[in-house]
């Protein structure tokens, strides 16, 4: 069975919200708009979004973290916001593991939206039904658009290629190889909605020094007559 | 939670209209065995079913109020086999159709008896059709329960004393509607209901106290450093990716200070249980039918703050994603 | 509902993909821009593109709510008669009125004295022809935004390496192992600049940022360094301090390649004192270095010419030349500089550890040593030695805005283009990497006329209208040392101010310092606004009159495509085009979007109609050099030469016949060749066929030490792209501010400058790096205003370009003032309050936010959110405007008046680069009962006619229904 998902790499993340917006124009005039927008030139002005980026701090000066964080649909594998549809609105395919909304089936009850701990829906207020992410099902099947395009809008825009798609369940998938391999995780596993999205943690590295490396026989400054740096003083120095 | 009026009205009327109709069944039961003398079908039994049916209608009314696109609200029905929600969708017209059959046979005064089980007790129509109507209001309290009992992740709700709660609040309500309509219109049962009424509002007062005492002591399953997979103990979210609100910040947020939040909590255990049970208990002695009629509607009032004090009260864990607003 | 995949995307409609290039900011990546029936369907990166590789930004994804906004200008507006200046009341008038009006005006002034007009432009990409017209038109008044954004940058780089970032050149991150990024603009160069950390991070590199705030790309540094603003220059020099003292250096790269070997002149009674040794006067001067200074020998002990063949130089000592002379390699003067500047002293000025500071040196000179990369390219460099391979010490630095935006930035800039040399990374594998047409020489060739008489009525500039002054006597200036041009640039006060000082133009042309002018035109730049500093001043020095009643600007010509704040100030506006309705190139001879490995240019093509009766910039300038007659647009019977901007940008020559004009690709006949050829007039078409852009890849042997690569010298100097073939060394140490220097000491009999200004020129002209408190802070009192205020550019937001983007303003609506918990709580100021923030200028009141990622000493805010009421086509209630703001109230654009004039540019001394981080702040609660809202506030801006002035409740767009359909169930 596939199941499609994103996986999302926080170690390259800037934060620079290149998804939240080519997601907007992807979909507003896409299978799944419009996306409305209220007050777009007033105060407080809002709309339809189907991905977040947000920003968190971590810790504490200096040793501060800021983690950007892309939110959209998770695509679970035990969706909570399904079954609990009264009208069959929400589905999850069987055939890519993509949990959809039907509009003309959606009442805007937004019970479905109560059902997930994400919170990923978004009710479109102008149409009075519940949107989400698609993962761009109309581009991702759609064999007009050429074959290394037909991802979900997001995933070509990401200018730091953050964002993985693919099939979780094949094991040689692009997606599960990073998972796999650079300790991908799921958002509130305490829920067991098993979601398909994953995100991969930050990644550190360090430069070590050893105390040796200060002190060389090539030291340019052999060539200059002058004395060259002591190597207590070198090392005190190195070693702080 | 963001307290919507739609659904508190929708949830406290047909609680009353629920109740309503099981004291109405009640007292027949009673009245059945010989318990109780029987009432005149068309002065008691018919009106306090149109009563019931009004209550069930304002707050079917009300629900339209909370869906965005109403005239397709016939669609849910159809996911009976796995959303409370529409199981609900599904009961609720049942349930009014059969107290409207219950009031109509009671409106008609048609009782013929079908078969006997005893000498004293003979199976009727009236009271099929009661029992399958209270079968339903049950299952109805059920239903409207468990929409809310089952979201796990809401942990506020996610326990049986939601489902309970619905059940002793909402009969409680009926029952003190019922002891005041008997009062004007079937006096010899003003008593039996009080008591029923007096009984149910304390049990209430029992297991609401006893959710609050619950929901206290929760902690959170989940957390920032879950929702985002990072441990560290200190996480403060900076920004989360707008600034002019959206769904996210309407639905799942009430808006108001702590302070207004522990004012609404005195207020509704004083409206729905305190008053309500020192009047029903000066009624038992002397019922009338002034100071029933306003215990039903203090009661009422508190309960429209008790429904808004249990949405507000139930913190989403999505909030944990939208806590900023830089 | 339909099923999904029931239908495709493109048969929804009319479909058409049009390729051109983007413009939500200044990065410039190629798009395919989707089109259902006319209307904008989706924009999407070009995956061709050499720049951005398919990838696109959160702003270049938004192109369609810029293209249908509501701030959109669409028809001529003049001021009506009788209203006042910035009240926003106008009156439509047709394009021939415009013309008519323009030509009488301008050919007047032309004819008299062509300096009463002044064109400055902002954010533009077509500084070629900006400033061809403004030369043409015989006008030194001239400049683009440079001067107010990082032209400490562009010129602290070019003086000393021969090449800058961005534009110019970066930091080749495919090969590096260590990335030190010092400050930078997210708007600036974004996609490649992001797709390269990401890539460099996924191979292992390590990256560190020092910044006083933590966002944007420091957000995924593996390390921190937070400092304390218009300190970087301590920094550097305390790492070049380490290297030195530890040897950590490339002493082969230094000796060949730079001037640190070179012996300077010590003799304290010459007049070539701090100059380099000459041992014979060059057959040719031209602007390159001549090869004919000395080295000290290391073998044979005594001087030697430079490159000779198997002679290795000392970089330290101290010597005698035959006749006495003392003599100090440059290298040892740069050692004795750094003495002082010890990890421990920089700690104190910095705030980061000494440990630190070491730790940070040591990382930086052991990568570079010992990580080296060696690519099998054989290489001949211009003193014929013949090289088997390429090295590279893979340490790359990254700088921009926050260097840039102080007034000691250009020293700072320096001392870092020297740490990158110490460490052996110019133009080398993993290291700085050039772009066509850098490197040039140091400093490059266009000049500025030299004096007054290169003004002349009806005639064309004498010269360029920017340039880069070698020494005294290319400065701008009269006889007294006094500036010509309205912004003084090129003047003793900034000597080096390449890209002008357009933050002082306002202000000195109110004042009639050093005259006054009577035309301005600006093109899309917010001067009343985000763009200038002392905000409300200059809105009321724009509408200022004099004593009889006219206004002290007599007339100021805005085009712009938006309904900005600087609009309001117009006599006559002009609406431009968007980027999705007109032609565009960007350039060779401008800034191009070259590659590590070749040139590269583009274009852009419309991809729909102009909307109403909006005009593209260019062609405005075309017909107007027309009708004004300029030689480059007539041709000698005086006939119109270019119908049009197209058909300039086809046929335009630089000089007749030189096959150089603005676009390189497919010249020649037909096509056949690059950079250099007669004109194709079928240019365009294969451009747009070749996806909108033109990349020339050099052959790999050309790729590398561009400066001294004899291949590549020749290739460039045969296409055109440098005068010389010489070798570009690196200024370890600079003669030009040494000359500048000596001026001032009187040691020299060349220009001098006044005497106010003698002290100012001979300390900031110093010919090796030096830290020093920036000039803002050394003349307020620090301890009243203790913090750093600064600015960081918002990765979804350009400038003040994107409140009027229906999607990109839901992400910043409006801006709070970031502080570090503990500063805020020591002046009792609450997360999520109202505070208020206060220079010796101004001060400002906003909403506070706190925070950990932010260094204790600094508060900072994104930049240009705040808004004035009503402009940018929103509502007098935006959020932008009620609770958003700007820090540019506390800054003044002026210095204090102090021994070396009354009306000093708040500028950096050398560059004239606008110091704006160098803002020195408090901060306090705001009261109790104060409005809940930002400080201060203006009056609410009308929209002008032709705007749509319907503000809807709501829309929802939809590409091929959206016209008409706002407000309305779709």
């Amino acid at each position: 069975m596939t199941q499609l998902a994103l996986v999302i790499d926080l170690n390259v993340c800037v934060g620079c919200h290149a998804c939240v917006t080519s997601c907007k124009q992807w979909n507003t005039s896409g299978w799944a708009g419009p996306m409305a927008d209220f007050n777009p030139y007033g105060a407080d002005p809002t709309g339809t979004f189907f991905n977040r980026v947000q920003t968190f701090e971590v810790g504490e000066f200096p040793h501060t973290q800021t983690v950007h964080f892309p939110k959209s649909c998770l695509h679970c594998e035990d969706p909570p916001c399904v079954p609990v549809c009264p009208t069959g609105a929400s589905y999850k395919r069987k055939e890519d593991g993509i949990v959809l909304v039907d509009y003309d089936k959606c009442i805007g009850c937004k019970y479905c939206s109560w059902a997930c701990p994400y919170g990923v829906r978004e009710l479109d207020e102008a149409q009075k039904v519940m949107k989400k992410c698609t993962l761009c099902v109309d581009r991702i099947y759609d064999q007009t658009i050429p074959e290394d395009r037909r991802k979900p809008a997001c995933v070509i825009a990401c200018p730091t290629s953050a964002r993985l798609f693919g099939d979780v369940h094949d094991p040689d998938s692009e997606v599960s190889v990073a998972i796999r391999e650079a300790g991908g995780y799921a958002l509130m596993p305490e829920w067991g909605t098993r979601p398909a999205n994953h995100y991969l943690p930050r990644r550190r590295t360090a430069i070590r020094i050893h105390p040796d490396e200060l002190v060389r026989a090539d030291n340019p400054l052999t060539k200059e007559d002058v004395a060259l740096p002591s190597a207590d003083n070198t090392l005190e120095d190195a070693i702080m | 939670m963001h307290p919507a009026f739609s659904v508190i009205f929708l949830t406290t009327l047909i609680g009353a209209g629920q109740g309503l109709f099981l004291a109405l069944y009640t007292a027949q039961s009673y009245a059945a065995f010989g318990l109780l003398p029987a009432q005149d079908g068309a002065a008691f039994h018919g009106p306090g079913s149109l009563m019931v049916l009004l209550l069930m209608g304002a707050g079917l009314a009300a629900s339209f109020f909370h869906l965005g696109r109403p005239e397709r609200a016939w669609r849910a029905a159809a996911q009976w086999r796995t959303s409370w929600l529409s199981r609900e969708v599904i009961v609720l017209p049942a349930f009014m159709g059969s107290v409207f059959l219950y009031g109509l046979l009671h409106w008609l005064g048609w009782n013929p008896a079908l078969a006997r089980l005893s000498p004293d007790f003979a199976v009727s129509p009236q009271m099929l059709v009661g029992s399958a109507a209270m079968l339903l209001a049950f299952a109805l309290f059920v239903c409207t329960g468990m929409i809310y009992a089952c979201l796990r992740f809401i942990q506020e709700w996610h326990t049986p004393l939601t489902v309970i709660n619905f059940i002793l609040l909402g009969t409680a309500s009926g029952f003190v509607l019922a002891a005041a309509f008997s009062s004007t219109a079937a006096p010899d049962l003003d008593h039996f209901f009080t008591g029923w009424a007096l009984a149910l509002t304390l049990a209430a007062a029992v297991f609401r106290v006893a959710a609050l005492m619950r929901n206290r002591r929760l902690t959170p399953r989940s957390t920032l450093q879950t929702a985002i997979g990072v441990k560290h103990p200190r996480i403060a979210q900076k920004s989360q990716g707008f600034l002019g609100g959206s769904f996210n910040t309407r639905e799942f947020f009430h808006g108001q200070g702590a302070g207004v939040l522990r004012g609404v909590k005195w207020l509704f255990l004083a409206l729905v249980f305190v008053l309500p049970a020192i009047l029903l208990a000066t009624a038992l002695a002397e019922p009338a039918a002034g100071p029933l009629w306003a215990t039903f509607l203090l009661q009422y009032a508190g309960l429209l703050a008790e429904r808004w004090f249990f949405f507000a009260q139930a913190n989403h864990p999505q909030n944990l994603y939208y806590q900023a607003v830089a | 509902m339909e099923l999904p995949g029931t239908r495709p995307d493109q048969d929804l409609g009319r479909h058409e993909v049009k390729t051109t290039t983007c413009y939500m900011c200044a990065c410039r990546c190629g798009i395919r821009v989707h089109l259902r029936d006319g209307e904008v369907r989706f924009i999407e990166g070009n995956p061709d593109h050499p720049l951005n590789r398919g990838v696109l930004c959160a702003k270049g994804s938004s192109g369609i709510m810029k293209q249908y906004s509501p701030a959109r200008l669409t028809r001529p507006l003049r001021r009506k008669a009788g209203a006042e200046r910035g009240a926003g009341e106008f009156e439509t008038i047709s394009w021939d009125t415009v013309f008519d009006l323009l030509a009488e005006r301008l050919g007047r002034i032309r004819a008299s004295d062509p300096k009463k007009f002044a064109l400055f432009t902002g954010r533009d990409q077509m500084q070629a022809l900006t400033g061809l017209f403004a030369r043409q038109f015989g006008t030194p008044n001239y400049a683009a935004h440079g001067g107010f954004c990082s032209v400490n940058m562009a010129a602290g780089m070019i003086y000393t390496i021969g090449g800058s970032f961005w534009e110019f050149g970066g930091p080749d991150l495919d090969r590096a192992k260590l990335f030190v990024m010092i400050g930078t603009a997210e708007d600036h160069h974004s996609n490649p600049l992001k797709i390269a950390i990401s890539q460099f991070k996924r191979n292992g590199g390590k990256f560190i940022s020092i910044n006083p705030v933590r966002t944007g790309y420091s957000a995924i540094a593996d390390e921190w360094v937070p400092i304390r603003p218009g300190t970087d220059g301590a920094l550097f020099l305390a790492l070049i301090h380490e290297l030195i003292r530890l040897g950590l250096y490339d002493r082969d790269f230094l000796t060949q390649y730079s001037n640190a070997a070179e012996l300077v002149n010590l003799d304290e009674g010459s007049s070539e004192y701090g100059m380099f040794v000459r041992f014979e006067v060059p057959p040719e001067e031209g602007c390159f270095d001549p090869q004919n200074k000395l080295w000290w020998d290391r073998e044979l002990n005594r001087p030697v010419g430079t490159h000779t063949p198997g002679v290795e130089p000392r970089l330290l000592g101290e010597f005698h030349l035959a006749d006495d002379t003392p003599v100090k390699p440059a290298f040892q003067l740069l050692k004795e500089r750094v003495e002082a500047y010890t990890p421990e002293w920089a700690a104190g000025i910095t705030g980061i550890p000494a440990e630190t500071i070491r730790r940070l040196a040591h990382e930086m000179g052991i990568t570079a040593r010992d990580r080296k990369i060696e690519l099998p390219i054989a290489w001949t460099d211009v003193w014929d030695n013949e090289h088997r391979t390429v090295v590279g010490n893979p340490v790359a630095f990254h700088a921009m805005r926050g260097l840039a935006a102080h007034s000691n930035g250009f020293q700072t800039i320096r001392a870092m283009s020297i740490l990158m040399t110490l460490l052996g990374t110019i133009d080398r594998p993993g290291g700085f990497r050039h772009k066509a047409p850098f490197p040039r020489p140091i400093p490059p060739c266009a000049k500025t006329p030299n004096g007054p008489e290169g003004v002349r009525p009806d005639m064309p500039l004498d010269g360029m209208p920017l340039g880069w002054p070698a020494d005294p006597d290319d400065l701008f200036v009269d006889a007294a040392g006094e500036p010509v041009r309205i912004d003084k640039g090129f003047s003793w006060e900034y000597p080096l101010s390449a890209h002008g000082l357009m933050h002082n133009v306002i202000t000195n042309a109110w004042r009639g310092d050093p005259y006054r002018l009577d035309t301005l035109l600006i093109f899309m730049a917010n001067m009343a606004w985000n763009s200038t500093m002392n905000t409300a001043e200059v809105r009321r020095m724009l509408a200022d009159k004099d004593e009889d009643g006219e206004y002290r600007i007599p007339f100021l010509v805005v085009a712009d495509a938006f309904h900005s704040e600087m609009t309001a100030f117009a006599d006559l506006v002009l609406p431009d085009t968007t980027y999705l309705e007109r032609h565009d190139v960007m350039s060779m001879l401008d800034r191009p979007i070259s590659e590590f490995d070749g040139p590269v240019d583009s274009v852009r093509i419309p991809v729909v109609e102009p909307t109403g009766e909006c005009k593209p910039f260019q062609e405005v300038l075309i017909e107007l050099g027309s009708r004004l007659k300029f030689p480059a647009f007539v041709d000698k019977q005086g006939k119109r030469k270019f119908r049009d901007y197209p058909d300039f940008i086809v046929n335009y020559e630089t000089a007749p016949g030189s096959g150089i004009g603005f676009l390189s690709g497919w010249r020649g006949r037909g096509g056949e060749k690059f950079l250099r050829g007669e004109p194709n007039p079928r240019q365009w078409e294969m451009y747009a066929r070749n996806g909108g852009y033109y990349h020339h890849e050099l052959p790999r042997s050309y790729q590398y030490m561009r400066n001294w690569n004899k291949g590549y010298l020749t290739w460039a100097r045969a296409h055109g792209l440098t005068r010389y073939a010489e070798p570009i060394n690196i200024h370890v140490y600079s003669e030009v501010l040494q000359k500048f220097r000596l001026a001032a000491q009187g040691r020299t009999d060349t220009r001098q400058p006044p005497d106010r200004l003698r002290k100012r020129v001979e300390t900031y002209c110093d010919p090796l790096p030096f830290y020093h408190e920036p000039l803002e802070s050394q003349l307020t009192d620090t301890r009243r205003y203790p913090l750093n205020a600064v600015t960081q550019r918002p990765m979804a937001m350009y400038h003040s370009w994107d409140s009027q983007n229906a999607w990109l303003r839901q992400i910043h609506a409006h801006n709070h003032l970031y502080i570090h918990p503990k500063t805020a709580a020591a002046a009792g100021i609450a997360d999520g309050a109202w505070m208020w923030v206060e220079s010796r200028w101004g001060r400002v009141r906003c909403l506070a936010c706190h925070s950990e990622s932010t260094e204790p000493g600094t508060v900072w805010t994104w930049n240009a959110i705040g808004k004035a009421k009503g402009a940018w086509g929103l509502a007098p209630d935006a959020n932008e405007s009620s609770k958003g703001f700007l820090l540019n109230h506390l800054i003044s654009e002026e210095l204090p008046p102090h021994d070396a004039g009354e009306h000093l540019s708040n500028s950096d001394p050398i560059t004239g680069q606008a110091a704006w981080y160098d803002v020195r702040v408090r901060v306090y609660p705001a009261g109790p009962d104060e409005p809940a809202e930002s400080f201060p506030q203006f009056a609410a801006m009308k929209p002008a006619p032709g705007m749509t002035t319907a503000r809807p409740k709501w829309f929802a767009y939809v590409a091929g229904k959206f016209a008409g359909a706002s407000g309305k169930e779709p």
